[in-house]
Protein backbone atom coordinates (compact mmCIF):
# COMPACT_ATOMS: atom_id res chain seq x y z
CA UNK A 1 0.00 0.00 0.00
CA UNK A 2 2.93 2.45 0.42
CA UNK A 3 2.49 3.70 -2.91
CA UNK A 4 5.50 5.82 -4.73
CA UNK A 5 2.60 8.32 -6.19
CA UNK A 6 3.00 11.83 -5.17
CA UNK A 7 -0.03 12.15 -3.09
CA UNK A 8 -1.23 9.07 -0.87
CA UNK A 9 -4.26 7.47 -1.86
CA UNK A 10 -6.30 9.67 1.71
CA UNK A 11 -5.03 12.53 0.76
CA UNK A 12 -6.40 12.25 -2.98
CA UNK A 13 -9.90 11.16 -1.20
CA UNK A 14 -9.93 14.45 0.10
CA UNK A 15 -8.56 13.47 4.05
CA UNK A 16 -5.52 15.39 5.80
CA UNK A 17 -2.36 13.63 7.25
CA UNK A 18 -4.15 14.43 10.83
CA UNK A 19 -7.72 12.81 9.98
CA UNK A 20 -5.62 9.82 8.61
CA UNK A 21 -2.95 9.91 11.29
CA UNK A 22 -6.14 9.27 14.23
CA UNK A 23 -7.72 7.03 12.09
CA UNK A 24 -5.23 4.72 12.07
CA UNK A 25 -4.53 5.64 15.58
CA UNK A 26 -7.88 4.85 16.80
CA UNK A 27 -8.06 1.71 14.35
CA UNK A 28 -5.16 0.25 16.72
CA UNK A 29 -6.68 1.50 19.76
CA UNK A 30 -9.95 -0.46 19.05
CA UNK A 31 -7.88 -3.55 18.54
CA UNK A 32 -6.11 -3.78 21.84
CA UNK A 33 -6.94 -6.31 24.68
CA UNK A 34 -9.41 -5.51 27.65
CA UNK A 35 -7.64 -3.88 30.13
CA UNK A 36 -5.26 -1.44 27.77
CA UNK A 37 -8.49 -0.96 25.62
CA UNK A 38 -10.91 1.06 27.57
CA UNK A 39 -7.64 2.90 29.05
CA UNK A 40 -6.95 3.61 25.74
CA UNK A 41 -10.03 5.54 24.51
CA UNK A 42 -10.74 6.82 28.05
CA UNK A 43 -7.19 8.70 27.34
CA UNK A 44 -8.57 10.03 23.73
CA UNK A 45 -12.22 11.57 25.04
CA UNK A 46 -13.16 14.57 25.00
CA UNK A 47 -15.56 16.55 27.41
CA UNK A 48 -17.03 19.98 26.46
CA UNK A 49 -19.97 22.04 28.05
CA UNK A 50 -21.60 23.84 25.79
CA UNK A 51 -24.22 26.84 26.59
CA UNK A 52 -26.22 28.77 24.25
CA UNK A 53 -26.48 32.09 24.89
CA UNK A 54 -29.52 34.36 24.27
CA UNK A 55 -30.37 37.73 24.48
CA UNK A 56 -27.05 37.72 26.13
CA UNK A 57 -27.58 35.45 28.70
CA UNK A 58 -26.17 32.55 28.76
CA UNK A 59 -28.10 29.28 29.09
CA UNK A 60 -28.48 26.24 30.90
CA UNK A 61 -25.10 24.45 29.93
CA UNK A 62 -24.72 20.96 28.24
CA UNK A 63 -22.07 18.56 28.75
CA UNK A 64 -21.00 16.68 25.48
CA UNK A 65 -18.45 14.13 25.87
CA UNK A 66 -16.80 13.09 22.16
CA UNK A 67 -14.88 9.95 21.85
CA UNK A 68 -13.10 9.62 18.87
CA UNK A 69 -15.13 6.97 18.13
CA UNK A 70 -18.62 7.22 16.40
CA UNK B 1 71.23 60.48 24.77
CA UNK B 2 72.69 57.94 27.37
CA UNK B 3 68.97 58.61 29.45
CA UNK B 4 66.90 58.21 26.44
CA UNK B 5 68.71 54.62 26.35
CA UNK B 6 67.68 53.40 29.04
CA UNK B 7 63.89 54.95 28.67
CA UNK B 8 63.99 52.99 25.39
CA UNK B 9 65.40 49.67 26.45
CA UNK B 10 63.17 49.38 29.26
CA UNK B 11 60.31 49.82 26.80
CA UNK B 12 61.50 47.52 24.64
CA UNK B 13 61.62 44.93 27.39
CA UNK B 14 58.55 45.74 28.98
CA UNK B 15 57.21 45.07 25.41
CA UNK B 16 58.67 41.60 24.95
CA UNK B 17 57.07 41.42 28.45
CA UNK B 18 53.88 41.93 27.53
CA UNK B 19 53.44 39.10 24.74
CA UNK B 20 54.82 36.41 26.87
CA UNK B 21 52.43 36.88 29.93
CA UNK B 22 49.23 36.77 27.25
CA UNK B 23 50.71 33.69 25.59
CA UNK B 24 50.79 32.03 29.22
CA UNK B 25 47.44 33.50 30.25
CA UNK B 26 46.19 31.68 26.67
CA UNK B 27 44.24 28.60 27.39
CA UNK B 28 45.17 25.09 25.98
CA UNK B 29 43.60 24.41 22.45
CA UNK B 30 41.47 21.73 24.41
CA UNK B 31 39.85 23.56 26.68
CA UNK B 32 36.96 24.56 24.78
CA UNK B 33 35.42 27.92 25.95
CA UNK B 34 32.74 27.57 28.10
CA UNK B 35 29.42 27.88 26.15
CA UNK B 36 26.93 31.05 26.82
CA UNK B 37 23.67 29.71 28.48
CA UNK B 38 22.29 33.61 27.51
CA UNK B 39 22.19 35.47 24.99
CA UNK B 40 24.73 38.22 25.90
CA UNK B 41 22.85 40.80 23.98
CA UNK B 42 19.41 40.11 25.31
CA UNK B 43 21.71 40.43 28.93
CA UNK B 44 23.34 43.78 28.37
CA UNK B 45 19.85 45.70 26.95
CA UNK B 46 17.80 43.96 29.89
CA UNK B 47 20.26 46.04 32.61
CA UNK B 48 20.01 49.02 30.43
CA UNK B 49 16.56 49.24 31.15
CA UNK B 50 16.06 47.50 34.55
CA UNK B 51 19.73 47.35 35.66
CA UNK B 52 17.78 46.30 39.65
CA UNK B 53 16.37 43.57 38.49
CA UNK B 54 17.78 39.94 37.44
CA UNK B 55 17.13 39.15 33.95
CA UNK B 56 14.46 36.13 33.03
CA UNK B 57 15.39 33.11 32.62
CA UNK B 58 15.19 32.50 28.69
CA UNK B 59 14.56 29.25 26.85
CA UNK B 60 18.08 29.34 25.78
CA UNK B 61 18.96 28.88 29.26
CA UNK B 62 16.66 25.88 29.79
CA UNK B 63 17.12 23.93 26.86
CA UNK B 64 20.25 21.50 26.83
CA UNK B 65 22.32 22.12 23.56
CA UNK B 66 21.96 18.70 21.31
CA UNK B 67 25.67 17.08 21.90
CA UNK B 68 27.94 17.33 19.09
CA UNK B 69 28.45 15.06 16.06
CA UNK B 70 31.65 12.87 17.65
CA UNK B 71 34.45 12.10 15.08
CA UNK B 72 34.50 8.83 15.78
CA UNK B 73 30.80 6.91 15.35
CA UNK B 74 29.26 5.59 19.12
CA UNK B 75 28.82 2.09 19.75
CA UNK B 76 25.30 2.53 21.04
CA UNK B 77 22.67 5.30 19.26
CA UNK B 78 20.52 7.01 21.53
CA UNK B 79 16.92 6.99 21.08
CA UNK B 80 13.85 9.08 22.40
CA UNK B 81 10.65 7.42 21.85
CA UNK B 82 8.01 10.13 22.91
CA UNK B 83 3.51 9.37 21.98
CA UNK B 84 1.66 12.35 22.96
CA UNK B 85 0.57 11.24 26.38
CA UNK B 86 3.88 9.21 27.87
CA UNK B 87 7.45 9.35 26.97
CA UNK B 88 8.02 5.39 26.22
CA UNK B 89 12.02 5.72 26.41
CA UNK B 90 13.78 8.54 26.93
CA UNK B 91 17.74 8.61 26.11
CA UNK B 92 17.83 5.19 25.85
CA UNK B 93 21.08 3.60 24.36
CA UNK B 94 20.44 0.87 22.13
CA UNK B 95 22.44 -1.52 19.66
CA UNK B 96 19.89 -0.87 16.62
CA UNK B 97 16.15 0.37 15.81
CA UNK B 98 14.02 -1.08 13.10
CA UNK B 99 11.45 1.60 12.08
CA UNK B 100 8.50 1.31 10.31
CA UNK B 101 8.81 3.42 7.42
CA UNK B 102 6.24 4.19 4.82
CA UNK B 103 9.21 3.59 1.97
CA UNK B 104 9.85 0.53 4.22
CA UNK B 105 11.50 -1.17 7.25
CA UNK B 106 14.87 1.10 8.78
CA UNK B 107 17.37 -0.32 10.47
CA UNK B 108 18.69 2.67 12.19
CA UNK B 109 22.57 2.00 13.88
CA UNK B 110 24.84 4.74 15.05
CA UNK B 111 26.19 6.28 12.63
CA UNK B 112 23.28 6.71 10.54
CA UNK B 113 22.97 9.43 7.42
CA UNK B 114 20.79 11.87 9.01
CA UNK B 115 17.30 11.60 7.84
CA UNK B 116 13.55 11.89 8.20
CA UNK B 117 11.00 9.70 7.98
CA UNK B 118 7.43 9.70 7.69
CA UNK B 119 6.07 6.13 9.94
CA UNK B 120 3.24 3.71 8.59
CA UNK B 121 1.58 1.33 10.99
CA UNK B 122 3.98 -1.16 12.05
CA UNK B 123 6.27 -3.06 14.42
CA UNK B 124 9.09 -0.75 15.75
CA UNK B 125 12.04 -2.94 17.42
CA UNK B 126 14.05 -1.68 19.81
CA UNK B 127 17.27 -4.34 19.78
CA UNK B 128 19.50 -4.06 23.13
CA UNK B 129 21.88 -6.70 23.37
CA UNK B 130 19.65 -10.22 23.40
CA UNK B 131 16.56 -8.22 24.06
CA UNK B 132 14.31 -7.08 21.50
CA UNK B 133 11.10 -4.63 22.33
CA UNK B 134 8.82 -4.30 20.13
CA UNK B 135 5.85 -1.75 19.68
CA UNK B 136 3.24 -1.05 17.33
CA UNK B 137 3.16 2.20 15.83
CA UNK B 138 0.13 3.55 14.55
CA UNK B 139 1.99 6.71 12.77
CA UNK B 140 4.20 9.45 13.29
CA UNK B 141 7.62 10.75 12.18
CA UNK B 142 11.34 9.45 13.08
CA UNK B 143 14.50 11.62 12.90
CA UNK B 144 17.67 10.35 12.74
CA UNK B 145 20.40 12.82 13.44
CA UNK B 146 24.05 13.32 12.59
CA UNK B 147 25.27 12.82 15.88
CA UNK B 148 23.40 9.09 16.84
CA UNK B 149 20.41 10.46 18.08
CA UNK B 150 16.80 9.35 16.96
CA UNK B 151 13.88 10.57 17.95
CA UNK B 152 10.40 8.76 17.28
CA UNK B 153 7.47 10.20 17.56
CA UNK B 154 4.29 8.66 17.02
CA UNK B 155 0.21 8.88 17.61
CA UNK B 156 0.04 5.92 19.64
CA UNK B 157 1.79 2.66 20.03
CA UNK B 158 1.40 -0.40 22.08
CA UNK B 159 3.44 -3.24 22.80
CA UNK B 160 2.69 -5.78 20.79
CA UNK B 161 1.19 -8.46 23.54
CA UNK B 162 -1.61 -5.90 23.66
CA UNK B 163 -3.12 -6.89 20.98
CA UNK B 164 -5.96 -8.86 20.74
CA UNK B 165 -5.94 -11.11 17.87
CA UNK B 166 -9.70 -12.00 17.97
CA UNK B 167 -10.37 -8.21 17.23
CA UNK B 168 -7.88 -7.79 14.49
CA UNK B 169 -9.74 -11.08 12.58
CA UNK B 170 -12.80 -9.16 13.19
CA UNK B 171 -12.21 -6.02 12.19
CA UNK B 172 -10.02 -7.19 8.81
CA UNK B 173 -13.15 -8.77 7.63
CA UNK B 174 -15.40 -5.81 8.69
CA UNK B 175 -12.97 -3.22 6.78
CA UNK B 176 -12.81 -5.67 3.66
CA UNK B 177 -17.04 -6.00 3.68
CA UNK B 178 -17.08 -2.21 3.95
CA UNK B 179 -14.34 -1.73 0.97
CA UNK B 180 -16.56 -3.71 -1.24
CA UNK B 181 -20.01 -1.84 -0.09
CA UNK B 182 -18.02 1.68 -0.35
CA UNK B 183 -19.75 4.03 -2.77
CA UNK B 184 -18.30 7.23 -2.26
CA UNK B 185 -13.96 8.15 -2.60
CA UNK B 186 -13.73 9.15 0.89
CA UNK B 187 -15.83 5.75 2.23
CA UNK B 188 -13.44 3.92 -0.11
CA UNK B 189 -10.26 5.26 1.44
CA UNK B 190 -11.68 4.84 4.70
CA UNK B 191 -12.35 1.38 4.43
CA UNK B 192 -8.81 0.56 3.01
CA UNK B 193 -6.84 2.28 5.67
CA UNK B 194 -8.91 0.02 7.82
CA UNK B 195 -8.05 -2.70 5.65
CA UNK B 196 -4.31 -1.39 5.54
CA UNK B 197 -4.16 -0.58 9.45
CA UNK B 198 -5.40 -4.07 10.47
CA UNK B 199 -3.34 -6.45 7.85
CA UNK B 200 -0.31 -4.39 9.27
CA UNK B 201 -1.67 -5.36 13.02
CA UNK B 202 -2.49 -8.88 11.70
CA UNK B 203 1.39 -9.42 10.09
CA UNK B 204 2.70 -7.96 13.46
CA UNK B 205 1.11 -10.82 15.70
CA UNK B 206 2.45 -13.23 13.20
CA UNK B 207 6.03 -12.28 12.55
Amino acid sequence: MASNAAVPFWRSAGMTYITYSNLCANLVRQCLKEPYKTEALSREKVHFSLSKFVDGNPQKPVIRSDSPTE
Amino acid sequence: MLRQASRLLTRSIAATQQPIKVVGARPMSTDLPATPVEDSAFVESWNKVAPNIDPPRTPSAFMKPRPPTPSTIPSKITVNFVLPYASELSNMEVDMVIIPATSGQMGVMPGHVPSIAELKPGVLSVHEGNDVKKYFLSGGFAFVHANSVADIVAVDAVPIDHIDENLVQKGLADFNLKLSSATTELEKAEAQIGVYVHSALNSALAG
